[in-house]
């Protein structure tokens, strides 16, 4: 009940601070009280649900999320420019891959992490999840090495659960 | 001043960008391309709007582009939907239904 | 000149070299979208331009507005295609999977004269 209070309070403030930026409505008595009310029918609803907890507002690892960011970041850069490289090259000469990774360290949160972060890179996509792995689909298959994938789960997981998989 | 050239600059090669988008929209040849081609101008559009709301100076244009944002991605989904279950009143559980029903189907 | 002078012709300096990269990003993923061969590839010259060349044009314009209500909906709106691009682009793969589409896995690799590439 307790944790469950904090997430509420958490959720209350970010709505009402994300009103506040996208209003810019600060003075108006009436329009702020609507505002007021929109937020509190959305926890209502949040509760309602059934979904009021650390997925829904992960603060908790916001930190660590933020490292991992970087980290996807700089990935995504050297990526894109591979990715532009094949795609603009004067002769085209591709081979695209289907390929099967494993995906079964760390929960749902670490699996749905992992597999935006593939498809987020760009030169591979998450076709399909399966139950231990995904289908992924990768434009060439320089960029299908399994070792980086091994480095990417290793890290996902990190960021999501806050333990490096056994 | 400079800045505004780079603003109708970026702008310029967005709408270059645009029209060859709307050629692969055209040309499909599959649905997916299509609903690819869809998703990835709207993305345009929103970058579009948002150029366009500073090299302007009209601040609203920003608020339209974010509500963009999520009305494009909110159509894909229900455009793929739509074409999946050929309805769009299928309701999760049902979703889920057939899920578990595939699954048993695989085994 | 003035140090504040300095500080914007700096900011203005950063703030374009980041839109031109982003912007040539975008073009380079279109191009991309018209010369390769099948819908699964494509996909990967249309995603792209959602991840780098949004974010770059869109940090670009953060450091031109200065700081006001602006920079605020921008990051938002940046957090927000990072967050939902991916999602897109894996549910109209996987529907374009699920209906059955067989992806191109052999070389792909047109003629020295066939400049345009895919066959539309």
């Amino acid at each position: 009940m307790g944790r469950r209070l904090v997430y509420g309070f958490v959720l209350t403030v970010v709505l009402a601070v994300l009103w506040l930026a996208l209003s810019g409505m600060w003075s108006n008595l009436l329009i702020t009280a609507l505002g007021a009310a929109s937020v509190a029918v959305s926890v209502y609803m949040t509760i309602r649900m059934g979904v009021l907890d650390g997925e829904s507002v992960p603060f908790a690892n916001l930190i660590r999320f933020g490292r991992y960011w970087g980290w996807l970041g700089g990935e995504i850069f050297k990526a894109n420019i591979a990715v532009v490289r094949l795609a603009l090259a004067p002769n085209l000469n591709i081979k695209p891959v289907l390929t099967r990774v494993a995906a079964d360290h760390g929960s749902d949160l670490a699996r749905t992490t992992f597999a935006n972060s593939i498809t987020l890179t760009p030169g591979t996509v998450t076709v399909e999840v399966e139950p231990n792995g995904f289908l992924v689909h990768a434009l060439d298959e320089s960029f299908a090495d399994q070792e980086a994938f091994r480095d990417m789960e290793r890290r996902a997981v990190r960021a999501s659960d806050g333990e490096a998989p056994a | 001043m400079i800045m505004s050239a780079v603003d109708f600059a970026v702008g310029a090669i967005l709408a270059f960008a645009m029209v060859i988008i709307l050629i692969r929209l055209f040309a499909g040849p599959t649905l997916y391309d299509r609903v690819l081609a869809v998703n990835a101008f709207g993305t345009k559009t929103v970058l579009f709007l948002v150029v366009f709301a500073l090299m302007v100076d009209e601040p609203a244009a920003i608020d339209i582009a974010l509500l963009y944002a999520l009305i494009n991605f909110i159509a894909t989904i229900a455009i793929l939907k739509f074409f999946r279950y050929r309805s769009l009143e299928v309701a999760l559980s049902a979703m889920a239904l057939r899920k578990a029903l595939d699954r048993e189907d695989e085994e | 000149m003035s140090p504040s002078l300095l500080i914007e012709y700096g900011l203005d300096a950063v703030s374009a070299v980041l839109m031109i990269t982003g912007a040539v990003f975008v073009l380079a993923g279109a191009i991309g979208m018209m010369r390769l061969p099948d819908f699964y590839t494509r996909m990967h010259a249309a995603g792209v331009t959602d991840t780098l060349g949004a974010e770059l044009i869109v940090i670009g314009l953060m450091f031109q507005s200065g700081w006001s209500l602006v920079t605020v909906k921008l990051a938002l709106l940046g957090l927000f295609v990072f967050l939902t691009s991916p999602t897109a682009t894996h549910a109209t793969a996987n529907a374009a999977y699920k209906a059955g589409l067989k992806p191109l896995l052999t070389r792909f690799r047109p003629g020295g004269d066939d400049q345009n590439g895919s066959p539309l």
